[in-house]
């Protein structure tokens, strides 16, 4: 890779991220075997902040293990473990390891987790966040004090498309905007019509929208995301694109389906780029590359 | 307002009675009552139950409103059985178990453990109105508290969790924040929902946190 990844976003190339996640535990073979084989084939990689409130290895490990194999990493960091001297401190520690991108996020509750008996912090929120990093920029901290060496980074942050209701999920992308994110990855989108109104939308801010693209792997899947996951709609046609196919056959369909979607996107220029997400399945995110193309 | 309380498991009722074998029971006739965790009928059926495990029980008393001075009077006329216990169990919330702590000798214990302060929204529905934080926002969030109404405390609008307006951790409760955008709304201040509001400070007042009323505001009232 080699090339940084905000300049790569300004480049108007489109932008290809992916996503690996930290073990419960110290054995990092899995996690160094997803980052050998994703690292040259996308962009940047996101390691996930110990994702559904599940206690696992840190971010920041898996970050520097990106960082060491050659990979760009983003950072994930949610607000729901640390308070404020932490996170700042967490920061500094990621800019000297050469992170350069943070995506902000608030962190699902804690109670969906495995350790719900313990407390969410939530000192800062997803907006504050990507404050408290301009002001490190600008080589201060929450504290008011100088800081001796400050930090640079590529902020990004999250946007759910199909937020049911809309408007209360626009004022907040809104405050993102307006708080310095420069890239936003999307919650899972499928219907790329409902996603181009939001790109109608979203385009008259000077952000760079990365639809997110999380594989299905049966319509069993399909239709529990869209009746359970916040602001996931996958339509019908797909669901029943899926369930027509026969047995064994789904994951390749859901692969399809995904390089379907990521080769549209970019044929319209529809946005800046897409965020894989095959969550645990990690090994087939090349091939949904090359089903779309790329 | 209301302090909801509910009462501790009964194990736990008697791991903390593990010392003693002479136990005076007090009730509280205010929150606790309306509760039904520390009223009359909850302390004569823990009596029952202690006095089955083997307790004797000394005497009871359900004090009119537990957490005021006047459980001062109600403690003098009780002196004779309070004296025979080795332990005190207040079924009132923690506020009732300090006062009386005040004002005995013997080891005082929790028989309820006390949860938050309730609004009564309608008849017998209690919700945590407000968290004491000290720094209010509620003239920026249409009089709903983003503090106590969203599972997080966020205070710049919704998570990703939000699902067709609930909150992630419980689809039965709204979301905090599409109540206040549709208040704002209701009201024309939508503007209100681009209001960033920065970080609480979590050190308004620090622990431990005592109000001192000065002289002159206390002669105002008697
Ligand atoms: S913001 Fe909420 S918790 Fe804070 S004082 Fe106001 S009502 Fe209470
Ligand atoms: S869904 Fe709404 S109320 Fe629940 S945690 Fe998220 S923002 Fe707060």
């Amino acid at each position: 890779m080699g090339v940084i990844f905000k300049d790569l976003l300004d480049s108007g190339k489109f932008v290809v991220t992916a996503e690996v996640a930290p073990p419960k535990g110290t054995d990092l073979e899995q996690m160094l075997h997803h980052i050998d084989l994703l690292k040259d084939r996308v962009d940047a990689l996101n390691v996930t902040d110990h994702q559904s409130s599940v206690m696992r290895f840190p971010s920041l490990g898996g970050c520097f293990a990106v960082k060491e194999r050659g990979g760009e990493p983003i950072l994930q960091m949610t607000c729901r473990d640390r308070n404020q001297i932490a996170l700042q401190s967490d920061l500094l520690l990621a800019y000297t390891r050469g992170v350069r991108n943070v995506l902000c996020l608030t962190g699902d509750a804690m109670t969906v987790g495995d350790h719900k008996q313990a407390q969410g912090i939530f000192e800062l929120d997803s907006v504050q966040l990507l404050r408290t990093i301009d002001l490190l920029e600008e080589g201060k901290d929450m504290g008011g004090n100088e800081l001796s060496g400050k930090v640079s980074f590529c902020k990004g942050a999250i946007v759910t498309p199909e937020a049911d209701p809309w408007e209360p999920q626009s004022c907040k992308f809104e405050k993102k905007v307006d708080a310095g994110a420069e890239f936003f990855q999307t919650q899972a989108i499928y219907d790329l019509d409902n996603f181009v109104k939001f790109m109608d939308y979203a385009s008259q801010f000077p952000v760079k929208i990365l639809a997110g693209i999380v594989l299905l792997t049966s319509a069993r899947m399909a239709k529990y995301m869209t009746d359970n996951v916040p602001g996931i709609f996958v339509p019908p046609n797909l669901i029943d694109e899926l369930s027509s196919t026969p047995k064994g056959g789904s994951l390749e369909k859901g692969i399809e389906i995904a390089g379907r979607m990521i080769a549209a996107l970019k044929k319209d220029s529809i946005c800046d780029g897409v965020h894989i997400m095959a969550i645990n399945r990690e090994e087939v995110v090349p091939d949904i590359l090359a089903a779309a193309g790329l | 307002m209301k302090t909801i309380t509910r009462q501790k498991p009964y194990e736990e009722i008697m791991q903390q009675l593990e010392f003693c074998n002479r136990v005076f029971i007090v009730g509280c006739g205010t929150c606790a009552t309306t509760l039904q965790t520390g009223g009359l009928e909850q302390v004569l059926e823990l009596k029952e139950k202690l006095q089955d495990s083997g307790l004797l029980i000394t005497g009871w008393a359900v004090i009119p409103t537990a957490c005021d001075e006047m459980t001062a009077v109600v403690a003098a006329e009780n002196e004779t059985a309070i004296q025979g216990a080795n332990a005190i169990l207040v079924m009132a919330c923690a506020l009732g178990v300090q006062r009386i702590n005040m004002y005995l000798d013997q080891p005082v214990l929790p028989g309820l453990d006390t949860l938050f302060m309730g609004l009564e929204e309608h008849s017998g529905y209690y919700m945590e109105a407000c968290a004491q934080c000290g720094q209010c926002v509620l003239g920026y969030t249409a009089g709903i508290c983003p503090v106590t109404a969203c599972h997080k405390g966020l205070l710049n609008g919704p998570c990703g969790g939000t699902n067709r307006g609930k909150c992630e951790v419980d689809q039965d409760r709204d979301c905090a924040f599409t109540l206040i955008y549709n208040r704002l709304k209701e009201q024309n201040r939508l503007e209100l929902m681009k209001y960033y509001h920065p970080p609480r400070n979590a050190q308004v007042l620090p622990r431990p946190r005592v109000k001192i009323l000065d002289p002159k505001e206390m002669e105002q009232w008697v």
